[in-house]
């Protein structure tokens, strides 16, 4: 596979900040204590001067996140984007994940970033 | 969403076993030990010797999609743990609290169990042994059974949970005004989730009462079932004294000072009911009391209310007419309803607040829930064995109507701590506590409040024996026997928790850990063999056993059950009290004494007590008690939730939770912590009356800065087991700070979450080893105390008129 050619794209709109993704790559790879392949940032809580809350959390892949290739090669998503409780991580060819981002931005509260790997 | 991922479905066929390259793969059902509330489908991959490698969430699942928590991402952390119980283990009594344990065979400890209950049955009868449970554990059904059959007493209870606080005094009050209980409808009931039901609606409004689902995921509710309805555009109105994540997505967030639930349903009432916001036709048709509450509302006009919350006025005043004109409205209720001493009277204005807006068994709205095929998979199980006139002498029975009445499947923990600690039951009557069977449940660490108290008073029994995975403080300091008990993976096992009913297939063992049904099935052909079918000796025996006695269960086999997929959804059906569907005689209504939801129930009335809801302050609080509140000026809620942990488990420290999560904290506002020199990421004493423990401090901005939030259910595996140092569990538990028998007139209910206190930083000065809770308990006087108690002994009541 291209590096670049997939990715994951992810709805921080509805990330609860639950860890599965975390926890789940972890296992997948068999990684020791202190090594991640996704984490979750934490925006806030903060009032913004319009007095509005702001409050997200983001996955973000590391260097270790190789999209679960031996899961993807076998049929199989990856692991982060399987157990995903809010379900808001999508895997698949970047150009296809632009177009569904920009079609759920537009029709829906998502709010998308996408990770090319 | 149609961003969504497709599962490839052929990798997860739906098949009990198959093979995935090296590993045996199952699907099965994930429910406890280690617990939960819930009971997701998972797929366990063991490798040839049975070894638990891996576990997926299973994408077939109507329940939980596929979708896993961390807690089952990691549990071969657990399961295969080297620290977990292998086999069982007795200790000389006067040796409790040291680490003098020898491992015996299970033929000994069933000696040693048999010659005990034989004796304490025949010299105190057998209502001298109670049994206790902790909470979401796999084995209410399997308590219960063995306390009743193979044991004989009627004392089933919560494991010192004060006032029965969790679910329960919600779940009696909806029995006493709907005869039944409600939950937010997420189409749970349905295999055909969210959109593909054809009858159910998204929720226009979205009450959260008093939960964080997304974290706690509490009473067989998979808090993200809320994220799909937000998805599909539900709003939500978070009622909770600090910002939660999913509060942030909320239109009206209402943020309470904690315990004053019921006078915020009061107001919104107020509202709702004098701007005619309610639903006549339901109200009209089905209702009765409204006329009372219509009266007893105007007490709580919004101005009123909003001083007693900490609320702003408008906001109280637009969420009330929110969610009374969104088409359907629902309420997801939690534990904060219950944890305050009217927990019951919270309990009622809100389930009140349901019922005049007419959200009742409607879809999208509050749904009524029928146990999965009429199976009593519960507290009740094996009742039906106990002897004449038994079930009469629960403590706290002849003190509390609602437990004399039956509207309760256990017994009041307060009274059977009091009788513990007296000898005598509430009439003053003799009542030996002569044994306590502790299953799966922890109360020095997490479950019992005035922890140190429960702590002196299991001196007073003669024998403890504690069932569990690991040494845990509560049996490292009291129990003379401990047996190791399987986990979830290693139990043949089906349950019920409302709907679907679901199976557990065995894939490991662990050393002699055995399943809590063997046990029980062991000690009954020993105790009680007239109650036992000689055919019933393994757990699968005894599933079989028990679906081929419920009649309306369609399933004579655990074999069945998985064959047809490991789990069954009975049909759900909405707007029950229309159709005759809720009562025994099949005439329309709710099963009530008028056959109607009961805004004011008739048997409140005929008990003598208030019908209505009402608000009463906590028994310690800024204005209940001012001049203790100069003392101590912070109102101290307990018990914040955390993705990491369920109660007090996965807190071993190699544990991915740990990694996440590896100290205790507490939230405090940044301008509080100032005020008391306290800075963040401190470890910062937090004292009342009554005791002290400690926790790190984490800045919170979303809190009123009156209020902190702490966390429960802390010990430290990594520490050692013997007293003083009792893996340090005093140290940092604010149940020594939460009294016990502070309780509502239904015995339900104590203030758990609204108590108050005050913070200081932790110096060289405070911080001695004799300055710890847990060596001030086990090695002095059994109470924890710091600088600002008079004497050794302090008590809730100091300073309390």
């Amino acid at each position: 596979m291209t590096r670049g050619e997939y990715g994951l794209m992810i709805d921080y709109e509805f990330c609860s900040g639950c860890h599965a993704c975390e926890v789940a790559c972890k296992k997948e790879h068999d990684m020791p204590r202190g090594d991640f392949g996704i984490r979750v940032l934490t925006s806030g809580p903060y009032q913004s001067s319009d007095g509005e809350w702001d409050f997200d959390y983001l996955p973000m892949p590391t260097h270790l996140c190789d999209l679960c290739a031996a899961r993807t090669a076998a049929g199989k998503l990856p692991s982060c984007v399987h157990h995903c409780q809010a379900g808001v991580m999508v895997y698949g060819p970047v150009e296809e994940l632009a177009a569904k981002a920009k079609k759920a931005e537009a029709t829906t509260k998502a709010q998308m970033v996408i990770f090319p790997r | 969403m149609e961003y969504n991922n497709e599962y490839n479905l052929d990798l997860y066929p739906k098949k009990l076993h198959w093979k995935e390259g090296d590993l045996n793969a199952t699907r099965t059902t994930m429910w406890s030990g280690p617990g939960c509330h819930e009971g997701c489908q998972v797929i366990f991959y063991t490798d040839d010797d049975g070894k638990l490698v891996k576990v997926e969430g299973d994408p077939n699942s109507p329940f939980n999609q596929g979708r896993l928590c961390m807690r089952c991402l990691e549990l071969p952390e657990l399961v295969n743990h080297e620290s977990r119980l292998k086999y069982p283990m007795k200790r000389a009594r006067d040796e409790r609290g040291q680490d003098t344990w020898e491992r015996v065979s299970w033929d000994e400890a069933y000696d040693i169990i048999e010659e005990n209950v034989r004796k304490f049955q025949k010299e105190s009868g057998p209502e001298s042994i109670i049994s206790m449970i902790g909470t979401g554990r796999n084995v209410s059904q399997v308590i219960a059974h063995n306390q009743y059959a193979n044991f004989g007493g009627p004392d089933l209870t919560l494991c010192f949970l004060s006032g029965d606080s969790c679910m329960l005094p919600r779940t009696a009050l909806c029995y006493v005004v709907m005869g039944n209980q409600w939950v937010a409808d997420m189409s749970q009931f349905r295999e055909k989730r969210y959109d593909q039901d054809e009858d159910w609606v998204v929720p226009e409004c979205i009450v959260l009462w008093g939960t964080n689902p997304v974290v706690c995921n509490s009473d067989a509710f998979l808090g993200h079932w809320i994220v799909e309805a937000m998805k599909r555009g539900s709003e939500l109105i978070s009622v909770d004294p600090q910002l939660t994540w999913i509060g942030s997505r909320a239109k009206y967030w209402l943020r309470l000072r904690p315990g004053t639930d019921a006078a915020l349903a009061l107001g919104m009432m107020n509202v709702i009911i004098n701007e005619d916001l309610y639903d006549h036709e339901f109200v009209e048709k089905w209702c009765f009391g409204f006329d009372q509450l219509k009266e007893r509302v105007q007490e709580y006009p919004p101005e009123k209310v909003a001083e007693i919350c900490w609320v702003d006025k408008d906001e109280l005043i637009e969420a009330s007419r929110f969610y009374a004109k969104a088409k359907p409205s629902t309420i997801q209720w939690g534990l904060a309803v219950d944890m305050s001493k009217i927990g019951t009277q919270s309990a009622l204005a809100i389930a009140d607040l349901a019922g005049i807006t007419g959200n009742i068994d409607n879809p999208g709205g509050n749904i009524l829930i029928d146990q999965a095929g009429g199976l009593e998979f519960g507290y009740n199980s094996g009742i039906e064995y106990l002897k004449e006139g038994m079930v009469e002498k629960r403590l706290g029975n002849q003190k509390y109507p609602l437990k004399k009445y039956g509207f309760t499947a256990s017994s009041q923990s307060d009274s059977i701590l009091e009788a513990i600690e007296t000898g005598k039951d509430e009439n003053g009557n003799p009542r030996p506590v002569r044994m306590l069977w502790i299953q799966s449940s922890n109360p020095i660490t997490n479950m019992g409040q005035d922890a140190p108290r429960i702590y002196r008073a299991m001196k007073n029994v003669d024998f403890i024996c504690v069932i569990d995975m690991f040494m845990t403080p509560f049996a490292s300091a009291c129990a003379d026997l401990v047996l190791p008990c399987a986990m979830s993976n290693e139990r043949d096992c089906v349950r019920v928790w409302f709907d679907p009913i679901r199976s557990l297939t065995k894939t490991g063992s662990y050393f002699e850990a055995k399943e809590d049904e063997q046990i029980m099935i062991d000690l009954g052909h020993r105790l009680s063999p007239e109650l036992w079918p000689e055919w019933v000796q393994t757990p699968r025996d005894y599933m079989n056993w028990r679906m081929q006695n419920a009649p309306a269960c369609r399933y004579d086999s655990m074999e069945e059950l998985e064959d047809a997929g490991g789990w069954h959804y009975h049909p759900f059906r909405y707007y029950k009290h229309e159709k005759g569907l809720l009562r025994s005689d099949g005439e329309p209504g709710f099963n009530t004494v008028t056959g109607l939801y009961e805004l004011a129930p008739v048997l409140f009335d005929s008990w003598g007590d208030d019908p209505l809801p009402f608000y009463e302050e906590p028994p310690s609080s800024p204005y209940r008690t001012p001049n203790l509140a100069e003392e101590y000026p912070l109102v101290l809620t307990t018990g914040k939730r955390s993705f990491e942990f369920f109660h007090s488990e996965w807190r071993q420290a190699d544990t991915t939770s740990r990694e996440l999560h590896p100290v205790p904290y507490f939230d405090i506002h940044p301008d509080t912590a100032a005020k008391y020199g306290v800075v963040e990421g401190q470890w910062t004493w937090i004292e009342n009356q009554m005791g002290k423990c400690r926790q790190v401090a984490r800045f919170n901005a979303t809190l009123d800065p009156r209020v902190i939030s702490t966390e429960h259910g802390w010990w430290f595996p990594e520490k050692e087991a013997a007293e003083p140092e009792l893996f340090g569990v005093f140290d940092c538990n604010p149940n020594n700070l939460i009294p016990m028998g502070e309780n509502g007139p239904s015995g339900y209910g104590a203030p758990i979450k609204c108590s108050i206190a005050k913070v200081y930083p932790s110096t060289a000065d405070n911080m001695a080893a004799e300055n710890q809770p847990t060596y001030q308990v086990t090695r002095g006087s059994g109470y924890t105390h710091g600088p600002s108690h008079k004497t050794d002994t302090p008590s809730f009541y100091d300073g309390i008129e």
